[in-house]
């Protein structure tokens, strides 16, 4: 292990967010059946499994999306039964999404600032009239918003509108969205989806920047198993819905079961 | 471009309707400015209406067929209240109540339905059109009231000296639609500048996207509700001083349908666009069009103001159904 790995190791506490015996169906399909997994602080954990296995579902339930007929979840020391989309993003969880869900029709900037919108808190009247308080809020989320940009290299397409940007940017656009939101933890729906080697390898690199620089919490969800077992801490296995494994990437390689998912079901 | 064709053909078609009665010297150039005018004030007001439609439609994807009742409602409650204290403090009064009603509609039939097919949507606005229309009644009356802005009524003349004969406008009507621009134009900004105006794009153009990032999607609601309902205040407060306050009213803020139609449902300067474009294609058809197609049938005349919005859209539905501005509709999977 290098230093900054055990660095990285070191910093890894305790558990923040824990999913406990969560069930999710949809009329008679079983998209989670009594599925546990927890996520400590600071740690980059992936989800893994073939196409259908409920990883999109488990994101959906943590961020309130989906409501679990059975099962809770612990986050910052209370339990919920389910979880509401509004109160999970006050409460410092932010997301992205498989299926880009950018907002199309505006500019790169506007995308980004919106992900600003929780912190923002003067009123209508105020912003209406673009004085005092307002303005001096807006240029202070533009100043966090734009380090964002420079962060993730997208500088050049600031005033883009979104939906004219490749696929890969696109990506890197909603990632900065939910990066605007300062979030404590981070849940990436297959962030690597679709793009080349040499995009990979950028986004690897932002992610991991994020988790190293800001601290950030990050739940990933990846089919591209070489960067999964590289970049992350642990890795929960699911398939049909149940979990078939759970460790870190060296125990979920030798695990049988997830061999056999994996040779069984071809991507 | 081919493909384009109907569009261009109906184009040119309005285009040539418009020149035409100058172009061949039917009009004097005073009377045709003058008509031409009076179609742009009134086209305002379209604009405006249909604005709130295309708000509520973007941020909800609810096609609000009580926009119309929504206008009477108001104007009702204007001109009944403004008999009972100074018109300014009715107004505000007005527009407390249709936050209320904004508020009460997002948490009594949004709400619950949110999920459900957008037919239930649709029986629920028009369930809320026949509510608000007799609720109306119920509260302040079915008769024809009077909202009096204080404003003369009489004819002015102006461009006397440039146009022969001057051009007579109405002041009230004159002041009615600056004021209707102005307010669209704020709308615009709102929309545009403000944190809550990105909000509002955010969520019309993402639902889980916007609730991901914290905005809630209810509070929007409220919002577009209240903002339609000021819409609706407005517009409603100017036709009642024009017309008189009264049940017909519904039936021509009503005219935001096809007005929407042409600018396309998802857009702002399409809702814009298109009330100035049914505003003067109605007057101008009505005031030349109409003793021509007399003449030439020998028919009754008069009455194209009530059936050209509706033809024009119904054209537009044929040649472009997405509408001037509208993004043709992909479903994503
Ligand atoms: N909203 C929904 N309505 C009905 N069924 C759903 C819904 N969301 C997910 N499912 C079903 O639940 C199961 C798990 O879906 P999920 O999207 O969580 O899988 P996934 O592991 O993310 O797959 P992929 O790798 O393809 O993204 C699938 O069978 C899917 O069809
Ligand atoms: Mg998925």
């Amino acid at each position: 292990m290098n230093e900054k790995a055990i660095e990285h190791a070191h910093r890894i506490g305790g558990v923040v967010l824990a999913l406990e015996g969560v069930s999710l169906a949809f009329g008679g399909v079983k998209a989670l059946s009594d599925v546990s997994f927890d996520v400590r602080e600071h740690e980059v954990r992936a989800i893994i499994g073939p196409n259908g296995a409920g990883k999109s579902s488990m994101l959906n339930v943590i961020n309130g999306v989906y409501h679990p007929q059975q099962g809770t979840i612990r986050y910052l020391g209370r339990e919920y039964h389910d979880m509401d989309p509004h109160e999970v993003a006050m409460s410092g969880i932010s997301r992205t999404f498989q299926n880009l869900a950018l907002f199309k029709g505006m500019s790169v900037l506007d995308n980004i600032m919106s992900g600003r919108n929780l912190k923002m808190h003067s009123n209508i009247l105020l912003q209406a009239l673009r004085i005092g308080p307002a303005l001096r809020e807006e240029i202070e989320h533009r100043e966090v918003v734009e380090g964002i940009i420079d962060f993730l290299e997208i500088q050049a397409y600031r005033k883009t509108q979104v939906g004219r940007l490749p696929y890969g940017l696109q990506k890197r656009v909603d990632l900065a969205r939910a990066l605007a939101m300062e979030p404590r933890i981070l849940l990436l729906d297959e962030p690597m989806a679709g793009m080349n080697m040499e995009e990979k390898q950028d986004m690897c690199r932002f992610i991991l920047d994020v988790n190293d620089e800001f601290g950030t919490t990050i739940v990933l969800i990846e089919h591209d198993m070489s960067v999964v077992m590289d970049i992350s801490d642990r890795v929960l296995v699911l398939d049909y819905g149940k979990k078939i494994g759970d460790g870190t990437p060296d125990e979920v390689r030798a695990n049988q079961a997830v061999i056999e998912a994996y040779l069984g079901v071809s991507h | 471009m081919s493909k384009h064709w109907p569009v261009l053909t109906l184009g040119a078609v309005l285009l040539v309707g418009l020149v035409l009665p100058i172009a061949t010297g039917a009009s004097p150039p005073g009377f045709y400015v003058e008509v031409l005018l009076g179609g742009l004030m009134a086209g305002v007001l379209y604009s405006l209406v249909a604005l709130g439609f295309a708000l509520i439609f973007k941020a909800s994807g609810v096609f609000n067929f009580a926009q119309g009742s929504m206008v009477l409602f108001a104007a009702l409650a204007v001109a009944r209240l403004g008999e009972q204290m100074p018109l300014w403090v009715a107004m505000l009064l007005a527009m407390v109540i249709m936050v209320a009603l904004a508020w009460l509609i997002e948490r009594l039939v949004l709400r619950p339905l949110v999920n459900q097919e957008g037919v239930a949507l649709l029986m629920a606005t028009l369930g809320v059109t026949y509510f608000l229309d007799g609720f109306g009644q119920t509260l302040w009356g079915s008769g024809i009231y009077k909202i009096d802005l204080g404003i003369a009524k009489e004819p002015v003349m102006i461009l006397d000296q440039v146009f022969q004969g001057g051009i007579l406008v109405n002041k009230e009507d004159f002041v009615a639609a600056l004021v209707a621009a102005g307010l669209v134009a704020s709308l615009v900004l709102f929309f545009q500048k403000t944190s809550t105006g990105r909000a509002l794009r955010a969520v019309a153009d993402d639902h889980q996207a916007a609730q991901s990032i914290g905005i809630p999607l209810n509070y929007i609601w409220v919002i577009v509700w209240s903002v339609a309902g000021f819409v609706a205040l407005v517009a409603g407060v100017i036709w009642g001083s024009q017309l008189g306050v009264q049940f017909s009213l519904s039936q021509v803020a009503l005219k935001a349908l096809p007005v929407v139609i042409l600018g396309g449902f998802t857009s702002i300067a399409g809702a814009i666009v298109g009330g100035l474009i049914i505003g003067v294609g109605e007057k101008m058809a009505e005031v030349f069009l109409g003793p021509v197609m007399v003449k030439v049938f020998d028919l009754a005349g008069g009455g194209i103001e009530n059936w050209f919005a509706y033809v024009l859209a119904l054209l537009f539905l044929l040649v472009r159904p997405e509408g001037l501005f509208g993004e043709k509709n992909i479903d994503r999977v």
